[in-house]
C-alpha cells in the first residue's frame, strides 16, 4: 500500500472506529428487546420521569432500567412492598417487577431531588392476564362525610400537650366505648374531651388530666411498631413541608405553594403543631388529607403511594407533634 | 544563552523528520475527539458519567496546562486534529499533497492578520464556559463547530488560518508556549537570507511551504511556530534547530509587541482569575448567573467579566506602568512600554492557570476511569472500571502546590519585570536604578494578583 493511501485509511479509522463503537454501544442489548424499558430519571422541572406512562401486561415480567439524567434520584413502586431502589446520575440501576393483577401503579422518587420532588411520579399500566382489578375499599373520610377543607378548630384546647405518661398516672379505667382503634380513628381528641366530661365519674378532674386521659386513648390506640414506621414515612415525605417537629417550619415551607404546583396565594404546610387544630382533627380526616393531598396546595397526594397501613402509621405519628407518648 | 539542539541526535531528527510519528498522534487524538463528540450529542447528559467532558476538560485539560505547554510549548498544535480534515482537504493528500490545491486558497485578510478574533473567540467561550464544561452536548457541539470551522476555513483561506488567527485554544497555546524549554529556530540566519528559493516558505520537494505562514530566520519566539516541522523537511541546507533552551526565553524580548498580544495575556490571567472565582468560589449567586446564558443575570456576569479583563485589569496593569515610567521618568514610547511590560503577565498567568487546573484537575481525575469503560454512560463496563467511587487525588498536597506555584510565578514575573525594565531603560550602574523603579508597580500589580489568586483558591 501506498504511504499516502495508508495515512488516508488512518484518518478514516480515526473518525469511523469511534463512530461505530458508539453505535454499538448505543443499540439495545440483543435479545432483551420488548422486555427491558429504559427510565430516566429528571428533577421534576426538566420533566421528570421519562417516560412517565408504560404499558404492560400483566403478570409478566418487566425489567427496568433506571438512570438519572441529573441528580440523585429514587424509584419505588406506590402501595407495595417493594424496595425502594436508587437511581444515580449517568449509571443504570436494574429492577425486575411483575404486576400479577391489571390496574394502575404509581412509580415514584424516595429521594430529595430537588423542590417539584413530589411531582416525580409515573404510572404503569397493567393490562389484561386475566385477574380483574383491584378495587380500592372507600376512605374513611367518605364514608364520615368529612369536609377535607373546612376548617377544624377545637373549641376547647389544653394548656399544654396532654401527657399519655400522665394519663396512666391516674390510674382510671377508661370507658370501653372510647377505647380502641374504631373509635379513634372516628372521633376527633376534642370529642373524645367531651365524652369523658360527660362521664360523671371524672368530673372531679381538671381539664387537663382530662386531656391526659384523652392522650393515653390515642396512645393506647396505636403500637411502638407503628409509630416507628410513621416517624420514618413522615421524615422521608413531610417533615421537608412540615417540619421535623410538626410546626410548619420545613426547608421547602418557604417555596410552598407556588414552586410545588399550587396556587400562588394557595396556604403553606399545615401547622402540626398546632393544638387549636390539631384536637379538632378526626384520625380519619387527617387520613383523607394524605391519601387526597390538599387541593390547589402544594400538599401531594398520597394515595397511590403509602397502602393504608402505611397511611394509618403516618396518622397515629402526626398526634406526637400534640401529644407527649413518651417521657 | 545556552542551546542544545535536538536534532544532533540522528534518532530524534529521522523522528521529528518523518512526517508519521506526528500523523499517528494527530489521528489518535481525532479519534479521541471524535468519540468526545459522540457521547457528547449522544450519551448521557451527566458531565461526570460522560467521555465528552471527562476527557476533555479533565484528562486532556491536565495534560495540556500541565504537561504539553510548560514542557513543549506548542506541541499540542503540532498533533492537534482540528485542522487535520480541512488540511486533507486543502492540499488534496496527506502525505502527498496533490499537485493542484482545493478550495479557493485566498489570502487571509490584512485588516484581521491580529490576535483580537482569537481573543474575542476566547472571552466568547469564557462566558460560556460553565455550560460548555458541564453539559456534554455543548461540549460535544463546541467541538464539532471548532472541527467544521477548521474545515470550512481551510477550504476558503490558505494554509493554517484558523490555527494562526482563529483558534481561541490556539491562542491560548502560543501564548504560554513562550515559556517552554523548546524551540524552532534557524542555525544561521544569513543562509536563509541567501537562500532566494524560500522553500520553507513557500514549499519545495521536501514538503509544504510552512502552514503558520512563519519564515523561520524571522522566528525569535515561539508563538506563531505551530512545531508542524515541516521547515524541517523543505530545507536544503538542513538549516534548522529544535533547542532544548531555559525557561522563559523568549519573554524578556521587548521590541514589536503589540497590543492584541498584551490583551491576549491580560485576557488569559483574568480569565483565570474569573474562574477560580466563579467555578471554585462560595458565590452561588455568580455561578447560577454564570450558568444561566441567555439571561439577564448572565449578561450581567458576562458584562462583568469582559469589563474586567477587557478594561479593568489592563487598565489597572496600564496604570502601573504609567506609574513606573513617572517613577522612573518618562522614555520611549507609552504603548510600547506597556506590551513590553505585558510579557511580565505571561508567568504570572501561567501559574495562575496551572494553580487552577491543580483545583479540579486531580479532585476530579478519577472520574476518568468509569468513562473509559462506560463512555456514553450507556451502562457499560469496557474494562471493568465502570463502577469506580469518586476518589480525589493528592488532596492535602494541592493547596501547597498552588501556593507554590503562584510564588513561584510571582518571583518569575519580578525577576521578569526587572529584566525588561534593564533592557528598556539600560543595564549600566547608571539606568539600573531607574530600571527597577520603572518596573517596580508591575511587581507591585503581580503581587496583588497572586494574593487575590492565593485567596480564591487557598484561603
Amino acid at each position: 500500500m501506498r504511504p499516502e493511501h495508508l495515512a488516508r485509511l488512518l484518518v478514516i479509522l480515526g473518525v469511523l472506529l469511534p463512530l461505530v463503537g458508539a453505535a454499538i454501544i448505543l443499540l439495545p442489548p440483543l435479545g432483551r428487546n420488548g422486555e427491558v424499558i429504559e427510565v430516566h430519571a429528571r428533577v421534576a422541572e426538566d420533566g421528570g420521569w421519562l417516560p412517565s406512562e408504560l404499558v404492560v401486561p400483566a403478570g409478566t415480567p418487566l425489567t427496568l432500567r433506571l438512570t438519572s439524567d441529573d441528580v440523585v434520584h429514587g424509584f419505588a413502586i406506590g402501595r407495595s412492598e417493594t424496595q425502594a431502589v436508587d437511581v444515580l446520575p449517568g449509571q443504570y440501576s436494574e429492577l425486575t417487577l411483575t404486576f400479577d393483577r391489571p390496574g394502575r401503579y404509581t412509580y415514584y422518587c424516595t429521594r430529595w431531588c430537588g423542590p417539584g420532588h413530589w411531582r416525580m411520579r409515573g404510572t404503569i399500566e397493567a393490562q389484561g392476564g386475566g385477574a380483574t382489578p383491584s378495587s380500592a375499599a372507600e376512605p374513611p373520610y367518605v364514608r364520615l362525610g368529612l369536609d377535607l377543607d373546612a376548617p377544624h378548630p377545637a373549641p376547647v384546647v389544653p394548656e399544654r400537650r396532654p401527657s399519655a405518661i400522665g394519663g396512666e398516672a391516674l390510674g382510671i379505667d377508661l370507658p370501653a366505648g372510647l377505647r380502641g382503634r374504631a373509635y379513634y380513628e372516628t372521633h376527633s381528641p376534642y370529642q373524645a374531651f367531651q365524652s369523658l366530661r360527660e362521664q360523671g365519674s371524672f368530673s372531679r378532674l381538671g381539664d387537663e388530666r382530662v386531656w391526659d386521659l384523652v392522650a393515653l386513648l390515642w396512645r393506647q390506640a396505636t403500637t411502638a411498631r407503628a409509630l416507628e414506621a410513621g416517624r420514618a414515612l413522615y421524615a422521608q415525605n413531610c417533615a421537608a413541608c412540615h417540619g421535623e417537629g410538626g410546626g410548619a417550619d420545613g426547608v421547602m415551607a418557604t417555596s410552598l405553594p407556588g414552586s410545588l404546583g399550587g396556587a400562588d396565594d394557595a396556604p403553606g404546610p399545615a401547622d402540626l403543631a398546632s393544638l387549636e387544630s390539631m384536637m379538632g382533627a378526626r384520625p380519619a380526616l387527617l387520613h383523607g388529607k394524605i391519601l387526597r393531598g390538599g387541593m390547589g396546595t402544594g400538599m401531594p397526594y398520597f394515595g397511590p403511594i403509602f397502602t393504608d397501613g402505611q397511611l394509618w402509621s403516618l396518622v397515629d405519628y402526626l398526634w406526637t407533634f400534640t401529644m407527649e407518648y413518651e417521657e | 544563552m545556552t542551546r542544545f539542539d535536538l536534532l544532533r541526535s540522528p534518532f530524534l531528527a529521522r523522528l521529528l523528520r518523518s512526517r508519521w510519528p506526528r500523523l499517528i498522534l494527530s489521528v489518535a487524538a481525532l479519534a479521541g475527539f471524535v468519540l468526545a463528540i459522540a457521547a457528547g450529542l449522544a450519551g448521557t447528559p451527566v458531565g461526570s458519567r460522560n467521555f465528552g467532558i471527562i476527557a476533555v476538560w479533565i484528562a486532556w485539560w491536565a495534560a495540556l496546562i500541565l504537561v504539553a505547554v510548560p514542557l513543549a510549548g506548542r506541541g499540542w498544535c503540532s498533533i492537534c486534529p482540528l485542522p487535520l480534515p480541512g488540511e486533507w482537504l486543502q492540499r488534496g493528500g496527506i502525505l502527498a499533497p496533490a499537485a493542484r490545491r482545493r478550495g479557493l486558497g485566498l489570502r487571509w485578510p490584512r485588516r484581521l492578520r491580529n490576535l483580537w478574533i482569537q481573543n474575542a473567540g476566547f472571552a466568547l467561550l469564557a462566558i460560556s464556559s460553565t455550560v460548555i464544561l458541564t453539559r456534554p452536548a455543548v461540549t460535544g457541539a463546541l467541538l464539532l463547530g471548532l472541527i467544521g470551522a477548521a474545515t470550512v476555513v481551510s477550504l476558503v483561506f490558505e494554509r493554517r488560518a484558523f490555527c494562526k488567527y482563529l483558534c481561541p485554544i490556539g491562542g491560548f497555546v502560543g501564548l504560554y508556549s513562550q515559556v517552554a524549554p523548546v524551540e524552532l529556530r534557524v542555525r544561521d540566519a544569513a543562509l536563509c537570507a541567501a537562500h532566494r528559493e524560500k522553500t520553507c516558505y513557500v514549499g519545495g520537494p521536501g514538503g509544504e511551504g510552512c502552514p503558520w505562514q512563519v519564515f523561520p530566520a524571522g522566528l525569535t519566539r515561539n508563538s506563531p511556530c505551530g512545531l508542524c516541522f515541516e521547515c524541517l523537511r523543505t530545507c536544503p541546507y538542513d538549516n534548522i534547530a529544535v533547542n532544548l533552551r531555559p525557561f522563559g526565553a523568549d519573554l524578556p524580548r521587548p521590541a514589536g509587541r503589540r497590543l492584541d498580544e498584551a490583551f491576549k495575556g491580560f485576557l488569559m490571567l483574568g480569565s483565570a482569575l474569573a474562574y477560580s472565582a466563579v467555578l471554585l468560589g462560595p458565590w452561588g449567586e455568580i455561578k447560577l448567573a454564570a450558568f444561566r446564558v441567555g439571561t439577564p443575570e448572565w449578561a450581567a456576569f458576562a458584562g462583568g467579566f469582559l469589563a474586567a479583563t477587557f478594561l479593568a485589569l489592563p487598565g489597572a496593569f496600564a496604570l502601573h506602568v504609567a506609574a513606573g515610567r513617572l517613577l522612573a521618568g518618562p522614555r520611549g514610547n507609552f504603548r510600547e512600554t506597556l506590551a513590553s511590560y505585558s510579557q511580565a503577565l505571561v508567568p504570572l498567568g501561567l501559574a495562575a492557570w496551572v494553580a487552577f487546573s491543580l483545583s479540579f484537575v486531580f479532585s476530579n481525575l478519577s472520574y476518568l476511569w468509569p468513562v473509559l469503560s462506560d463512555p456514553f454512560g450507556a451502562g457499560w463496563d469496557l474494562f471493568g472500571t465502570a463502577v469506580g467511587a469518586w476518589t480525589p487525588y493528592l488532596g492535602a498536597a494541592v493547596p501547597t502546590l498552588q501556593a507554590g506555584i503562584l510564588i513561584g510565578g510571582l518571583a518569575w514575573a519580578a525577576g521578569l519585570a526587572s529584566r525588561i525594565g534593564h533592557r528598556l531603560l539600560g543595564d549600566d550602574q547608571r539606568t539600573s536604578r531607574r530600571a527597577l523603579l520603572q518596573a517596580s508597580p508591575v511587581v507591585g500589580f503581580a503581587f496583588v494578583v497572586t494574593v487575590v489568586q492565593l485567596w480564591l483558591l487557598i484561603g
